[in-house]
This record gives C-alpha cells, sequence and structure tokens, in this order.
C-alpha cells in the first residue's frame, strides 16, 4: 500500500478535477453541521440566559399570586391582603424579608416631560427582596407605610430621562397627576437578559398605591407577595408553611383548591429550562438527520463516481495499484469531501446560530466541544458513507474496468 | 530460460450458464529482448492471451512462468505487484487520465511502486523526454495530439523500467503516418534498451516491424513465425 500522504495526494488532485461536483457534494455536510452547530449553540444560550435569570432573580425567591383558575369555582373573588404578607412574615421561619406587592403603570410628569412607566407599589422590604440599593436619599420607611405617603423612590433610568442629570430628590413628580416627592434614587441594575430595562420604574408606599393609584374596593388588597427565604434549603418549607398559612386565612377546607399560588421562581425557571433542552434537542436531532442525508448524499456521488471514473480505476490498476490502494483513494476523498464540509459547515453554523438567536433574545453559546463533536462527526460520516463506493471500487476487475466505455 | 512462458493455458468464461472456453491451450516461449506481434481474427483469443501475460486475468488452467517462477496461481494483489515491477501497458485508447498532465500520468505506475516524490518526478520527466514531449511535460491529455498521447502511454510503460512492454492495439487510433512513428519508437526501445515488446494487432503493416509475429485462431496459435521482411527503422 501507498504511503498515506501520496494517498491524500492522489485524492486531493481527483477532487481537484471535478471541483464543482466536490462543492456540490460537500453542501449536504456543511448545511448539516452548520444546523447540528447553530441548533447547540443557540440552545445553550437559552439555557445560560435562564440560569442569569435565576441567579437575578435570586435563588431563594419565591412568590406568591392570587389563583383565577381555582377562583372560578368560588362564589367571591379572593384576594392577597397586606395582612396576609404580615402574617406570612409573622409566622413562617425561614424567611429573609416578604415584600407585599403592587404592579401598575402610570404617566409620570416633571416639568415639561412625561414619561409613561411602571409604578411598584411596596414597602421598605422590596430593596431587600429584589436586592436592590439606595444610591441617594432614602428608602421607604413605616411611617410612610402608615401614612400612605406621597412619597417616591426612584429607578436610575426615570433620573436620567426626566431630571437630565439634575438632582432629583425633593422635587415633586406628578404620578397620574398626583403629585409625589422623590425621597431616594435606587442604583443601575441595568437590562435584563430579555433585554428589558431593570431601572425604569417607580416605588411608592404600598398604602399610596392602594388608596390614590388602583383605588381598588377590597380593603387592604394587594397585587402579589415575594419573599426571600434565608437560603435555597429553606425554600421548600417556606412553601409549604406559607401555603398552610393562607389556606388557614383565607378559611379554604380541606380538598378545596387553593386560590392563590405559591411559585419557587428557580422551579419555575428550571420548568422553562427543561423546555428549552427538550426544544434544542429536537433542533439537534433534525440538524443530525440533515447531516446523515449528507452522509448518503456523499455516498451517491462517490458511487456515481466510481462509475464515471471507472476507466481510471482500471488503469491505475494496470499500473500496479492494488485494491487497498483503489479503496483509501475513494474512502480518503470521501474523508476529505465531509472534513471540508464540516469546516466549511462550522463557519455557517456560526454565523447561523448568530442569526437564530436574534429571535431567542439569547446569545448563542459555541463551546469548543460542541465544534470539536460536529467536525469528528463529519468525518466519521465521511467514513461511513465513503466505504461502500471505495470497497465498490476496490472490487473492480481491471480487464472490465479498462474497456468500460 | 524464456521470460515469458505459457504451457497449455485454457481460459473459460461464464456466458449466463453456460461455460465458453475461448483459450484452448495456448503454449507460447518468449525471450529476453523479442518483440512480438500477435494477429488474428476478433475472438481468436489474442486479447485473452495478452490480459494473461499482463497479469491482468487468471488462466482456468495451465502454468504461466514468468521469469520462470509460476504465477497463475497468485492472489490479485501479488499480480498488482507483477504489472507494477514486470509489466508496461500501451493500449489502444491511450487510457491516461483526464484533466492530468502528462507527467503525472507518467508518474502513476512510480507512485504505487512507493517511489518517492522527488525521484518520481525526475524519472517521469527523463521518459517523456525520451518519448520526444520534453516541450508537453506540464500537458493534460486533450492538449495533446493522438500521437502524444500515445507517446505519453509508452513512457508511462516503461518508466518503471519494466522489462516487458504489452501493447494492445497501439496503432488502432492513429493514422498511419503516426503509426508508423510509434512503431519505429517501439523498435528503438526494443533494441536500444533492450526491452521485450509483445504487441497485438490485426494491421499487417504494423506487425511487419515486430521480429516474430504468432497466428491466433479459435483459440490456439495456427503459426508462429520469423518475421523475415521486417521493416528497416525509420
Amino acid at each position: 500500500m501507498i504511503s498515506s500522504i501520496e494517498i491524500v495526494r492522489t485524492a486531493v488532485l481527483a477532487l481537484k478535477r471535478n471541483k464543482t461536483r466536490s462543492m456540490l457534494t460537500a453542501l449536504g455536510i456543511i448545511i448539516g453541521v452548520a444546523a447540528v452547530i447553530a441548533a447547540f449553540a443557540v440552545g445553550a444560550g437559552a439555557n445560560k440566559s435562564i440560569d442569569e435569570q435565576i441567579s437575578s432573580f435570586g435563588s431563594n425567591f419565591i412568590m406568591v399570586y392570587p389563583d383565577r383558575s381555582a377562583q372560578q369555582t368560588g362564589n367571591t373573588m379572593r384576594y392577597l391582603t397586606y395582612d396576609d404578607a404580615k402574617a406570612i412574615e409573622d409566622e413562617v421561619s425561614g424567611i429573609e424579608a416578604v415584600a407585599p406587592m403592587i404592579n401598575t403603570s402610570a404617566t409620570l410628569i416633571y416639568g415639561n416631560t412625561n414619561w409613561s412607566t411602571g409604578v411598584i407599589g411596596s414597602t421598605e422590604k422590596y430593596s431587600e427582596v429584589q436586592d436592590r440599593e439606595i444610591l441617594q436619599g432614602r428608602n421607604i420607611n413605616e411611617s410612610d407605610i402608615r401614612q400612605a405617603a406621597k412619597i417616591a423612590v426612584i429607578g436610575s433610568t426615570i433620573a436620567e430621562k426626566m431630571f437630565f442629570g439634575d438632582n432629583p430628590l425633593g422635587n415633586s413628580i406628578r404620578v397620574n397627576k398626583i403629585p409625589f416627592t422623590i425621597v431616594g434614587v435606587f442604583t443601575s441594575k441595568g437590562q435584563s437578559q430579555t433585554g428589558s430595562d431593570q431601572d425604569d420604574f417607580v416605588l411608592i408606599p404600598i398604602t399610596a398605591a392602594q388608596k390614590r393609584l388602583v383605588r381598588w374596593t377590597t380593603p387592604g388588597r394587594i397585587g402579589n407577595i415575594y419573599i426571600k427565604g434565608v437560603s435555597m434549603n429553606a425554600l421548600q418549607y417556606i412553601q409549604s408553611e406559607t401555603e398552610a398559612l393562607l389556606r388557614e386565612r383565607h378559611r379554604i377546607k380541606p380538598g378545596e383548591p387553593d386560590d392563590f399560588s405559591v411559585r419557587n421562581i428557580s422551579q419555575m425557571l428550571e420548568a422553562r429550562r427543561k423546555t428549552t433542552t427538550i426544544m434544542s434537542m429536537l433542533l439537534g436531532s433534525i440538524a443530525f438527520i440533515s447531516l446523515v442525508v449528507g452522509g448518503i448524499g456523499i455516498m451517491n456521488i462517490m458511487l456515481v463516481s466510481v462509475t464515471e471514473r471507472t476507466r481510471e480505476i482500471g488503469v491505475r490498476m494496470a499500473v500496479g495499484a492494488k485494491a487497498i490502494d483503489i479503496r483509501a483513494q475513494f474512502l480518503t476523498e470521501a474523508v476529505i469531501l465531509s472534513m471540508i464540509g464540516g469546516i466549511l459547515g462550522i463557519i455557517l453554523g456560526v454565523f447561523a446560530g448568530h442569526s437564530l438567536a436574534s429571535f431567542t433574545q439569547a446569545p448563542p453559546i459555541f463551546t469548543v466541544s460542541s465544534i470539536l463533536l460536529a467536525f469528528l462527526f463529519s468525518g466519521m460520516v465521511g467514513i461511513g458513507f465513503g466505504y461502500y463506493p471505495a470497497w465498490k471500487a476496490s472490487l473492480l476487475n481491471p480487464i472490465d474496468a479498462l474497456k468500460y466505455e | 530460460m524464456p521470460l515469458v512462458e505459457l504451457k497449455n493455458i485454457r481460459k473459460s468464461f461464464k456466458l449466463g450458464n453456460q461455460e465458453v472456453e475461448i483459450l484452448h491451450g495456448v503454449n507460447l516461449s518468449v525471450k529476453e529482448g523479442e518483440f512480438v506481434a500477435m494477429m488474428g481474427p476478433s475472438g481468436s483469443g489474442k486479447s485473452t492471451t495478452m490480459n494473461i501475460l499482463g497479469c491482468l486475468d487468471k488462466p482456468t488452467e495451465g502454468t504461466y512462468l514468468l521469469n520462470g517462477e509460476d504465477i497463475s496461481m497468485l492472489e490479485s494483489d501479488q499480480l498488482a505487484t507483477i504489472r507494477n515491477k514486470m509489466i508496461g501497458f500501451v493500449f489502444q485508447g491511450f487510457n491516461l487520465l483526464q484533466k492530468t498532465s502528462a507527467l503525472e500520468n507518467v508518474e502513476l505506475p512510480l507512485l504505487y511502486a512507493g517511489i518517492e516524490r522527488k525521484e518520481r518526478h525526475d524519472r517521469a520527466k527523463e521518459s517523456l523526454i525520451e518519448m520526444g514531449l520534453s516541450d508537453r511535460i506540464y500537458h493534460e491529455p486533450t492538449q495533446l495530439s493522438g500521437g502524444q498521447q500515445q507517446r505519453v502511454a509508452i513512457a508511462r510503460g516503461i518508466v518503471n523500467k519494466a522489462p516487458i512492454l504489452l501493447a494492445d492495439e497501439p496503432t488502432g487510433n492513429l493514422d498511419s503516418k503516426t503509426s508508423d512513428e510509434i512503431m519505429s519508437l517501439f523498435c528503438r526501445l526494443n533494441t536500444e534498451e533492450g526491452i521485450t515488446i509483445i504487441l497485438v494487432t490485426h494491421e499487417q503493416d504494423v506487425a511487419k516491424y515486430a521480429k516474430r509475429i504468432l497466428h491466433f485462431k479459435d483459440g490456439i496459435i495456427t503459426a508462429d513465425k520469423i518475421n523475415k521482411d521486417r521493416r528497416p527503422i525509420q
């Protein structure tokens, strides 16, 4: 058998003789590898973004909200109240902070500037639960809550967009036409994973929100409750204790469904991660199938090539090529084709991953191992699908091959 | 000791369910330095004999001694090695690789002999120059005339210094003037380098160059004569 470097050189020469066909054959592999690379990169990117969301929420975070689906069977609508939040804080152990929440939106007016934004009604515990720090001024305090004081702590975006670098402290800002005095500014948290501005909001005392903004009729009604546990391990306990406590407070009989829902945010995100993983597995397997189809394309072309080049094979055999030399040459041609397809596919896959990522809003992640794997796999496809044509070529009888028209 | 010796060679092929015998016992002995022409109508067995001589095919029965060694029972890979070392081929249709330079075509036997690149280049070039193609070394077959292509094929046949050159209708695709040129080349290789040449032809004019003429009919050699009126080399 001739040396491997000569086999490679011979194979490259043969492929060069038919550039168009070689490129078209490699195209199948290019697309297959690109699809695999892109699918896994987008999947990995989506997973990472979920991880980051988990860490931005804080891993010890539990959310309680009214469950409308369960309430359809009941007579009256039941809401969460300020006292529910208080009771949780007082009676459930393992809790670091509880924040009753009202989420609404409003138009802010300061001077000539109008600004639509989210308004959060909560207590001084909000900053603790959401890991927020005060940059300037002060946080809400207990007497603000008692008095339903018309004071506000604003996010850094509001400070920028409405005060243009002036000191906002002490100024009065109209929230849905009601004047609120700015007492503090939060530090900036920047953009979230999904690209939304986390600093575009106003925090006011929850009592002020109840009385002056949402004006709900149910006394003490709030939107939902944020709970921060002392640790990840405490969450399970907090969740079940909170459920039991609220059932008791809402007088829900055994066997009746809850009129609220307690959710561990990291659990929810875990569930979403599962979906994402399944999606990327699905995409990956479709990509994998296209790679196999590309391999079949190689086999097809190599079979045609063996038939077309029967005379060449005959000549090579006549001048002394052994069966193994012929087999090695055609196999090498197939492997080179799929390797070239692999390399170009990786490049295309990186581009495809980036453009796909604009839909998923999570930057794709290309790992060296996934790229190596795709490349090695394309080589294996070359061997797998190149073997049969190469073997067929090596079985030719030199006399018949030389006579072939 | 003869260079080539066929003893009672029989060859049959399967045609459908039937075994058809093409060669019914061919006996032939060729000494080193001979120039033999094999003639006969088509189907007479001359090409089959040629294929067996060239180790492209194995006899069904009989013995083939090459350089005194019995090679009739060898495996196809061993035959490939013998073809590579002992035998050069020249075909009617030239059988050059397309889109491949004359040089690379001539290098082919050296490639399979495991000779390294530099030496391959040098020896292939030398062969091409010997065939008068010094200005056609990097041309591809389509850029060469029929006569030039056949000379490239001859260069390929002799590049490995094989002692035997087999030619199957080497002038079949050429006009008579070019045929004469090619035949003169064969004569020169035979006299100057002592290469044993065996060719198949149906043209009397071509056979005239040979020193010895065999006639085939119905699968046996019917006549084996020294060529008395051999054409002088031009």
